[in-house]
């Protein structure tokens, strides 16, 4: 869908922080001039033509039990790629999965972010599957520091705000 | 200390990961699936806003359908300058996720921009900058040719 500028304002206003009162789409809607109910309708439809993919509450894996998590990058062979990528995909305890070109220093091409409530619990799972898939070519790449981490502000001009 | 204080909040915390209510009354929503009021729900919701547990409520956005292109980046950077790289990386307004990690590429991040063009130009410049002043080899831009899944809730 083509966004109009009032499109980009609500989008705007809906990557900060909803208002903290009983009823934030009024608050919100009263700050972009608009009614409430033309404002809910346009949530709806940013959400029915998945331009939103979400609304809610972006957790801190770290307080919620995933304490650890790893990288895992696959050398899938090319024609068991989207099989691969699509076993993987279905498992609750990986939550990003992507296919991605190999580079002449970089042969792995299928990602996986995976998460565990300790270390042993994502090796194990890595290993599990590992003789699953029959993909034997991986590398694990465990975060040593988190160096930053924000949510994208689109449509702003000025650099994005760190939460 | 734990911030998730009974089952409810767990409940709570599991329905607003995937669906904030999109109704006038998003607590009395909230309050009626949990069987609790609408002010202790908003009390809940706020706390758990309070004490970091929610990061932020609010949207999360489908880039590619906002018009943007996004990449994956890894560069190599001798270890006492990853604070130099850091300085380099870090302010770029596209760049959301950034981690060390155990690997010969130690840098890891993504970057979010409005168009192709803005991107190669992004990363051309800091491929250059973090060759000068933190002795980086070359990048390494993955952007994904396929996604499988993009999850961003966890059943608590």
């Amino acid at each position: 869908m083509t966004l109009t500028s009032l499109d980009k304002e609500i989008i705007k206003a809906l990557q900060q922080d909803l208002p903290q009162t009983l009823n934030p789409y009024e608050t919100l809607a009263q700050q972009l001039h608009l009614s409430e109910e033309a404002l809910l309708e346009k949530v709806r439809l940013f959400q029915e033509k998945g331009l939103l993919r979400r609304l809610g509450a972006v957790v801190r894996h770290h307080q919620v039990g995933y304490t650890h998590n790893v990288m895992v990058v696959w050398q899938v062979p090319e024609h068991l790629i989207t099989a691969t990528g699509h076993h993987m995909a279905a498992r609750p305890e990986i939550s990003h999965c992507y296919q991605r070109p190999t580079r002449p220093n970089w042969p792995f091409n299928l990602f996986t972010m995976i998460h565990g409530t300790s270390e042993a619990a994502c090796l194990d799972f890595v290993q599990e599957l590992a003789a699953e898939t029959g993909i034997q070519h991986y590398q694990l790449l465990t975060s040593l520091r988190e160096l930053k981490k924000t949510s994208m502000r689109y449509f702003c001009e000025s650099p994005a705000a760190t939460e | 200390m734990n911030a998730i204080q009974d089952p409810i909040d767990q409940q709570l915390l599991n329905l607003i990961q995937r669906d904030f209510p999109v109704a006038s009354r998003p607590y009395q929503v909230l309050g009626d699936a949990l069987g609790i009021s609408e002010s202790q729900a908003f009390q809940r919701v706020n706390r758990l806003r309070e004490t970091g547990v929610i990061r932020r409520l609010g949207g999360v956005f489908d880039s590619r359908k906002l018009g943007y292109v996004s990449t994956l980046c890894a560069v190599s950077v001798p270890d006492h300058l990853i604070p130099q790289a850091a300085a380099l990386i870090n302010p770029l307004p596209g760049v959301t996720h950034h981690y060390q990690r155990d690997h010969a590429y130690n840098l890891w991040f993504t970057l979010i921009a409005p168009s192709d063009a803005k991107l190669s130009e992004t990363l051309e410049q800091l491929e250059k900058d973090l060759r000068v002043q933190a002795d980086a080899g070359s990048l390494l831009n993955l952007p994904a040719c396929q996604t499988f899944k993009i999850k961003v809730q966890f059943q608590l």
